[in-house]
Formats: C-alpha cells, sequence, structure tokens
C-alpha cells in the first residue's frame, strides 16, 4: 500500500516520537509514504478561529498535491486530519466552495482521494487482525486507557469511523498488541487544547480531569492519537501535579509508538526516550508484569485444584472406611474402642443405620477423638437404653 | 431584578448581522429549545461567563452584540461535544466559530491571548508557508506581556530536539501568501 504521507508542523518538532513511530509502524506494517511535496501548515485552530475560507484553503494546497499523486493521504496528527476533513468535505459537497477553492490556490482539486486518520488507517486498511501477527514483543502487563479527545471522532459527518461517544478503534488495536484496555469515562472528553496556553486557567483543570480519571480507571498509562493532547497531557502533566498538589506520573504513548514497540522497534528509535513523563521504564517492566500476573494466576488455579485433590481422598478414604463398617464392623471399631464386648454393643447399634455410620466414618477420618467420644456416646445411650429394659423386666 | 435584561426591538442591522452568523455558521438558532445538553457535556462550561445554552439565547433574543463580547466564545476549546450531542442539530461549535470571527472584524475581542496567539501562528504560515512554535510562543509572550511564560519548558524541548530554533520554509512559500491575499480580498466569506 502507497499513501501520501502528511506529518504537519509537529511531527516533526514537538510530536518527533510521533512522527518517527509511525514510520516505522508503515515500515512493519508494509505500507509505503510517500511525504507530500513542499506541504504546507494546515492552519490549525488559528486559521479557522480567523476566516473560514483560509481554514478551507490551507489544507486544500496540500490535498490538491496528494491528488495529482493519485494517492489517499495518511495524516496523523489529529488536528490536521479534522482540517484536512473540513476541507475535503466541503469540496466534495459543495460545487460554489471547490471553485472558489480550486481559484484560490491556483489548482485543480476535486476531492477524489480520501484523508485517514491514524486509527481509521490501522483498523480499516491495515486490520487488527495483521497488526497482531506482527507482535513480536507483548504488551502484555499493561494496563491501558486509550484517549481519543475531540479531534478524531467529531464531527461525526467528517470522521465517521468510530463512534462519537465510546470509540472502540483504539482500543481494539492496543488488545492486539497484548495490553489490557480499560474502559473508563474521559476517552473523548476535550484536554483544553490550546487554553493552556491562552487561559492556563481553565486548560490546565480540563487536563486535570483527564489525568485524574485515567488514574481512577487503574490505568498504568494513557494512549492516545493527537499531538495536541499529548502535549497537554505529558508536556504539562508536571505543571497540573503542582497546580492541583497531586502526582500522577503516568506515562502517555502514542498508538504508534506502542504498535512499533511491540513490532519489535527500540524505545530509542521511536523517540520514547523524548518523552517529558519517563515512558521507557514501564515498557520494560511489562514482562515482569506478564511474569507476576501469570504466576498469580497460576497460583491461584493450582490452591483449587489442591484443594479439590484433598477433598476427593477424604470423601475416598470415608467411602472406604464406611464400607468397612458395614461389611466387617466389630473389626474396624476396634480401632477406636479397644474393649471387646464395647465393641461388640457398637457394631450392633450401628448395624444397618446408615445415618450412624457415616458420622462415624467421617469422624474417623477428620478427627479421632471426636469419633472415640461419639462412639463411647453411642454405646453409653445403648447401655442405659438395656440397662432400662433389664430394670423394668 | 439582578439577572434580568432589558428588551428592546432588534435593529435592521443587528438583524441582518445574526443571519449572516447563522449563514457562515450552516446553523440555525431557532431549532434550539433551550433543553441545555450543550451546556451539560461542554468540559469547559465552569469557566464560562455564559454558558453554551445561553450565548444561543442571546442570539435568539437578538442580543447579538451583547453575544459577540461575551468571554465564552474564547474559552470554547471546539471540541464539539455540544455540535455532537444536540438534540435539534444545532451546530454550536460552529456558531462559537463565526462569533469569534465576527468579534474579530469588529475588534471586539474579550481575550486578547487567543486572537494574538492566532495572529502570530498565521504570520509564520502566511510568510514562510508553516508554523514556527518557538516563534510563536516567543511572540506571544512579547505581545501578551508574559515574558516568563512556559520559559521553563523551552529548554527541556530544545534538549528533547522538540522545538527548532529556526523556521522551516517551504519553496511554494509565495504559493501560499497568494492564498492569503486572495482570501483576503474575497472578504473573508
Amino acid at each position: 500500500m502507497r499513501l501520501a504521507y502528511y506529518p504537519g508542523c509537529s511531527l516533526d518538532s514537538t510530536a518527533i516520537e510521533y512522527g518517527l513511530s509511525t514510520k516505522q509502524t508503515c515500515k512493519l506494517l508494509g505500507v509505503e509514504l510517500v511525504e507530500i511535496e513542499d506541504w504546507n501548515c494546515c492552519g490549525a485552530t488559528s486559521a479557522h478561529n480567523t476566516n473560514k475560507m483560509l481554514s478551507l484553503a490551507l489544507p486544500a494546497r496540500n490535498l490538491a498535491i496528494a491528488e495529482k499523486m493519485g494517492l489517499d493521504i495518511l495524516a496523523p496528527c489529529a488536528a490536521c486530519y479534522n482540517r484536512f476533513k473540513a476541507a475535503e468535505v466541503a469540496v466534495r459537497h459543495d460545487s460554489d466552495i471547490r471553485q472558489k477553492i480550486q481559484k484560490i490556490i491556483e489548482m485543480e482539486y476535486s476531492a477524489d482521494n480520501r484523508t485517514l486518520s491514524i486509527l481509521e488507517f490501522l483498523v480499516n486498511k491495515i486490520g487488527v487482525a495483521k497488526i497482531s501477527q506482527k507482535v513480536t514483543r507483548s504488551l502484555k502487563g499493561m494496563k491501558a486507557v486509550c484517549y481519543y479527545g475531540c479531534l478524531l471522532v467529531r464531527p461525526v459527518e467528517h470522521t465517521g469511523f468510530d463512534d462519537t461517544e465510546d470509540p472502540q478503534t483504539m482500543d481494539q488495536i492496543v488488545k492486539a498488541l497484548g495490553a489490557e484496555v480499560l474502559d473508563w469515562s474521559h476517552k473523548t472528553e476535550c484536554c483544553g487544547a490550546a487554553l493552556a496556553t491562552s487561559r492556563p486557567d481553565v486548560g490546565k483543570k480540563m487536563i486535570y480531569e483527564v489525568l485524574k480519571n485515567a488514574k481512577a480507571a487503574g490505568a498504568d498509562c494513557i494512549v492516545t492519537a493527537c499531538p495536541v493532547c499529548h502535549m497537554n497531557l505529558d508536556m504539562r502533566q508536571e505543571a497540573v501535579e503542582k497546580m492541583f498538589n497531586t502526582e500522577f506520573n503516568i506515562p502517555v504513548y502514542y498508538v504508534t509508538e506502542l504498535v512499533a514497540y511491540a513490532g519489535g522497534e527500540s524505545p530509542e528509535a521511536i523517540g520514547t526516550n523524548r518523552h517529558f513523563v519517563e515512558a521507557v521504564k514501564y515498557l520494560k517492566t511489562l514482562p515482569e508484569k506478564a511474569a507476576q500476573m501469570e504466576e498469580q494466576k497460576s497460583k491461584k488455579t493450582g490452591q483449587k485444584a489442591a484443594v479439590k485433590e484433598d477433598q476427593e481422598a477424604l470423601s475416598k478414604k470415608i467411602n472406604a472406611i464406611k464400607k468397612g463398617l458395614e461389611k466387617n464392623p466389630e473389626k474396624v471399631v476396634a480401632r477406636i474402642i479397644p474393649d471387646e464386648e464395647k465393641a461388640k454393643i457398637l457394631a450392633g447399634i450401628i448395624n444397618n443405620d446408615d445415618k450412624k455410620i457415616s458420622k462415624l466414618a467421617e469422624l474417623m477420618v477428620t478427627d479421632i477423638e471426636k469419633a472415640k467420644k461419639a462412639a463411647e456416646a453411642f454405646i453409653t445411650v445403648e447401655q442405659k437404653k438395656q440397662q432400662k429394659q433389664v430394670d423394668s423386666n | 431584578m439582578g439577572n434580568a435584561v432589558k428588551l428592546t426591538p432588534v435593529s435592521e442591522k443587528d438583524k441582518a448581522l445574526l443571519s449572516k452568523i447563522e449563514e457562515e455558521a450552516g446553523t440555525s438558532i431557532n431549532l434550539c429549545y433551550q433543553c441545555g445538553k450543550c451546556t451539560a457535556g461542554c468540559p469547559a462550561a465552569f469557566a464560562m461567563d455564559y454558558t453554551p445554552r445561553q450565548v444561543i439565547r442571546l442570539l435568539q433574543l437578538g442580543m447579538v452584540q451583547k453575544a459577540l463580547e461575551v468571554e465564552s466564545i474564547w474559552i470554547c476549546a471546539t471540541c464539539e461535544t455540544c455540535s455532537a450531542r444536540c438534540p435539534r442539530g444545532v451546530d454550536i461549535a460552529s456558531l462559537m466559530d463565526a462569533l469569534r470571527r465576527e468579534a474579530l472584524k469588529q475588534n471586539k475581542i474579550n481575550d486578547k491571548k487567543v486572537a494574538v496567539f492566532n495572529k502570530g501562528f498565521l504570520w509564520f504560515v502566511e510568510n514562510f508557508g508553516r508554523s514556527f512554535e518557538a516563534g510563536i510562543l516567543m511572540y506571544h509572550n512579547i505581545l501578551t506581556r508574559q515574558f516568563l511564560k512556559d520559559a521553563e519548558l523551552g529548554i527541556p524541548m530544545m534538549k528533547r530536539g522538540k522545538v527548532s530554533p529556526f523556521p522551516e520554509i517551504i519553496l511554494g512559500k509565495d504559493e501560499v501568501k497568494r492564498i492569503f491575499q486572495r482570501v483576503e480580498e474575497m472578504g473573508g466569506e
């Protein structure tokens, strides 16, 4: 498969680990990426906050170049993806906008090609089964929550590859790598994006909510597919911890870092050592965590098996004694009642009395002293009965 | 009477402005029946002076000028949760976008920091074809007089190879500059 690749302004800089790991992921999956030649910035939020036509024209120039190459586009940055989709859909469905855009960018563009997000690409174009085949270093032992944020799932008319409220694609990918993926509340809540810069009082509270709820769900790490989310959750985590006087220390990975790492790539080659919150150590502890999990599991099943075995052995012994008491009572009761006379009486008492046989047999196996006492009690009662008969005669 | 508003007949000028905003946002405010689902799901509503529902109410009452002055339109992070959940299909996020653009045009900017950031960001795109993070941050800090803001992140970012001290300039920078010019000529519609 060949795709036009749009790194945008962040995949070579602030999100360098996303860029490196996307390339390694594609190499692993046998996908050729051709960078869009001389691409320009998509305009991001600043353009659509300022001028609608500008916000459509800036991505359209890149889309037009890719269309000339005859390729669909992979735009891993969720913000670029979102702007590309807005331009693509507007041009495809509105001939008036199409004409205006073509005039502005001085290029033919009819939106014949499609922009793919990293999640859509991995799940729908590659497939989860193929990804799991490429795993040489399982992420077993990892407890992760997947954080989709806003731009990958909204608006659904543009994105449409996953559910807006409870998306699953990233969960499927991370599961395929061997990790445990936890359900949680903040999958598609907003991290505040640029508010962390322009209004830190608002932005940091939003980041705090995401981090807090990830921890509350029991996650040891967060997985994301957006450089804005990653920057907020990773780079600003320390400042948020300070502001709210708490400690999270939770690593945040790009989904492609995990695919490439599980495929055998070294953390350094994909930039995982460049995070602000230390993220390599956790990956290295996974085999140990997985082994611990295995051990606990086998211990549990082992214990269960041992208990079952004991019970089986016990009931076998009890049954054997029961049979003995039925067939040869005098000999068997001699074990608890050495006195021959008494033993005879006891044998007489239990003869054909299943209840008493069962009780004695069980006690003889589990607690011999109790068995002796019970036997003596049976005998005493019987002796008293006989005495009464003698007296009344 | 503290929260009461004085309603005066809506001027023709405001009526025209309102329909322009609706058209640009591609949505109709009269669809809204004020259920408040937008506000309930808004992750930034806690910091807003007027909640998303209230902003729409202002528009429904014809108080366009007031709506352009509220702080909320600059706190909205465009996460689009409101639009995704609106049972009446009102594209609230797009309305917020249109309001921001109109406020910029009228120079009614409640939160200068967001506008300054956007201006700086686009200046680099217009002249180099790509954004330039280190430059934008410096520009933003100087113009908003927060010289040391995020300074503690600068060196760690450079150490990690996450920001370049120099901008990247594309070959087609003139093409991009012409995009800005033509959009300007069209009047931004």
